[in-house]
């Protein structure tokens, strides 16, 4: 035997989730158009108190979990997160921080690693300072995240670069990978945006053409050969041009949870966009119950609620029938198979979109991701 | 580069950011990285525990060989390979 290293393989049984994903807040002082929150934000009045992330923390521990990203909106936004962050080191779970970087400051970032911060990922929107703070929506962006950057490797944090790559920053994707190695990142998330939630609703904005998506994913791949042992590149390649969906979420309900910052538990991000589903609140019920027994977490678990082309599919065990909030958006019903599939009887719709893309007619403007504004004005 | 070649006197340890626990859910000792859960084999595992960044390749070579009673020539083999791939996916610091 030699030594080797395997990827942790969940059995066939209901296994304990890896990851916890906490939306702490939907508050965020950017307006990225491709963020993955809900249309619908929820406001701060509405986001579960400190003792009860404490709570849900101590149960997710017990409960298997490894991972728990500390997510939102900016997490930043919330005052306590020291005092989270302390308390999921306290009980073992591997902690990172998903954060845009406004709103953290050296001192703080201090703290956040004295109280047991494992990780931080922080966010960028283009190599080019003035397309970054547009496409965020927020000038001086660009300039404060580099300088975040150096604060969390200063305090002895390691640092992934998270880079959402789309028609703005397209052609820049490799300079995108260069300018995480120059912050110091160990590791870099190039991700082609993903049409959900504010993504969905700017996908005609964001989408590039297919030759810009291949000409871009080719040259990050081979920056992943020319700077291996420098810095990991993970690659997320947009799925309208595959011919086989992605294994969303790894299989719904089987490897994490989200919870939003009111504490309804979701099986992903958009989870709430199918109809009919029953989420379950951590503030009525506690992790173990709600990853056992929620209807929302059952919807989608094993192969009953597949239709052909799934059911009869020999890859419904590699992708499990691909996303089902895209099955719903493009094909009408969350149980047909993800339209990205080539088998799909409703594929011919992403085609429909992603050559769209291909012959841009005058881009519409961003809907920035904002809280939805006060209606009465003075 | 270094990661093909660690070299005998460095001293291989995990950075932050990268840590061995034992899951008692699970019953088994874990890998954990960002966004990363690797299960190591036996042989692996003896040979993380050692990474602490104190002791030497020469130095996990060594105990490594008298711990198992194995071959040095192969226990070398193993430690180089796996750190080497460590190296690489930059979970370990060499």
């Amino acid at each position: 035997m030699t030594a080797s290293l395997t990827a942790s393989e969940a059995p066939r049984k209901l296994s304990a989730p890896v990851a916890i994903l906490a939306e702490l807040t939907h508050r965020c002082p950017l307006g990225c158009p491709y963020c993955s929150n809900p249309l619908a934000l929820e406001p701060r009045e509405d986001e579960l108190a400190t003792a009860d992330w404490i709570r849900v923390f101590s149960q997710a521990a017990e409960l298997g979990v490894l991972h728990a990203h500390l997510s939102g909106g900016e997490p930043a936004a919330r005052a306590d997160l020291k005092d989270i962050v302390a308390h999921c080191a306290n009980v073992g779970l591997y902690t990172n921080l998903i954060t845009s970087g406004i709103g953290l400051t050296k001192p703080r970032l201090q703290e956040l690693a004295d109280a047991g911060l494992d990780h931080v990922q922080l966010s960028i929107q283009d190599s080019v300072e003035i397309s970054a703070d547009r496409i965020a929506g927020y000038n001086g962006s660009f300039a404060r995240k580099e300088k975040v950057a150096g604060w969390v490797t200063e305090a002895g944090l390691p640092l992934t670069i998270n880079a959402v790559i789309h028609r703005a920053n397209v052609g820049r994707a490799a300079d995108m990978v260069r300018l995480a190695v120059r912050l110091g990142a160990r590791r870099v998330e190039v991700a082609h945006a993903q049409y959900y939630g504010w993504g969905f609703h700017n996908r005609a904005a964001l989408m590039p053409s297919r030759g810009e998506a291949e000409a871009a994913i080719a040259a990050v791949e081979e920056l992943k050969k020319a700077l291996e042992g420098v810095i990991v590149i993970d690659h997320v390649i947009p799925d309208y041009h595959a011919r086989y969906p992605k294994a969303c979420m790894g299989g719904w309900g089987k490897r994490g949870l989200n919870i939003t910052p009111s504490g309804m538990a979701l099986p992903c991000h958009a989870a709430q966009t199918i109809p009919g589903l029953d989420f379950w609140n951590v503030r009525d019920h506690e992790l173990a119950e709600i990853w056992t027994n929620s209807p929302a977490f059952n919807a989608f678990r094993g192969e009953e609620w597949m239709r052909e082309p799934c059911r009869s599919c020999p890859r419904k065990e590699v992708d499990y029938g691909g996303c089902r909030c895209q099955a719903l958006a493009i094909a009408g019903d969350a149980r047909e198979a993800d339209p990205v599939c080539h088998l799909s009887p409703h594929h011919d719709r992403v085609t429909k979109i992603a050559s769209r893309a291909d012959n841009p007619e005058p881009l519409p403007a961003y809907s920035f991701r904002r809280m939805k504004l006060r209606e009465s004005v003075q | 580069m270094e990661a093909d070649a660690p070299a005998t006197l460095s001293k291989p340890r995990l950075p932050r950011g990268v840590r061995l626990k034992h899951d008692e859910t699970r019953g088994e000792w874990l890998l954990l990285a960002p966004e990363r859960v690797i299960k190591p084999n036996s042989i692996a595992l003896a040979i993380l525990k050692r990474c602490d960044g104190s002791a030497t390749i020469e130095a996990i070579v060594d105990g490594l060989t008298q711990e198992f009673s194995a071959d040095r020539v192969r226990v070398e083999a193993d430690v180089r390979a796996l750190l080497a791939e460590l190296a690489q996916k930059r979970l370990v610091d060499l």
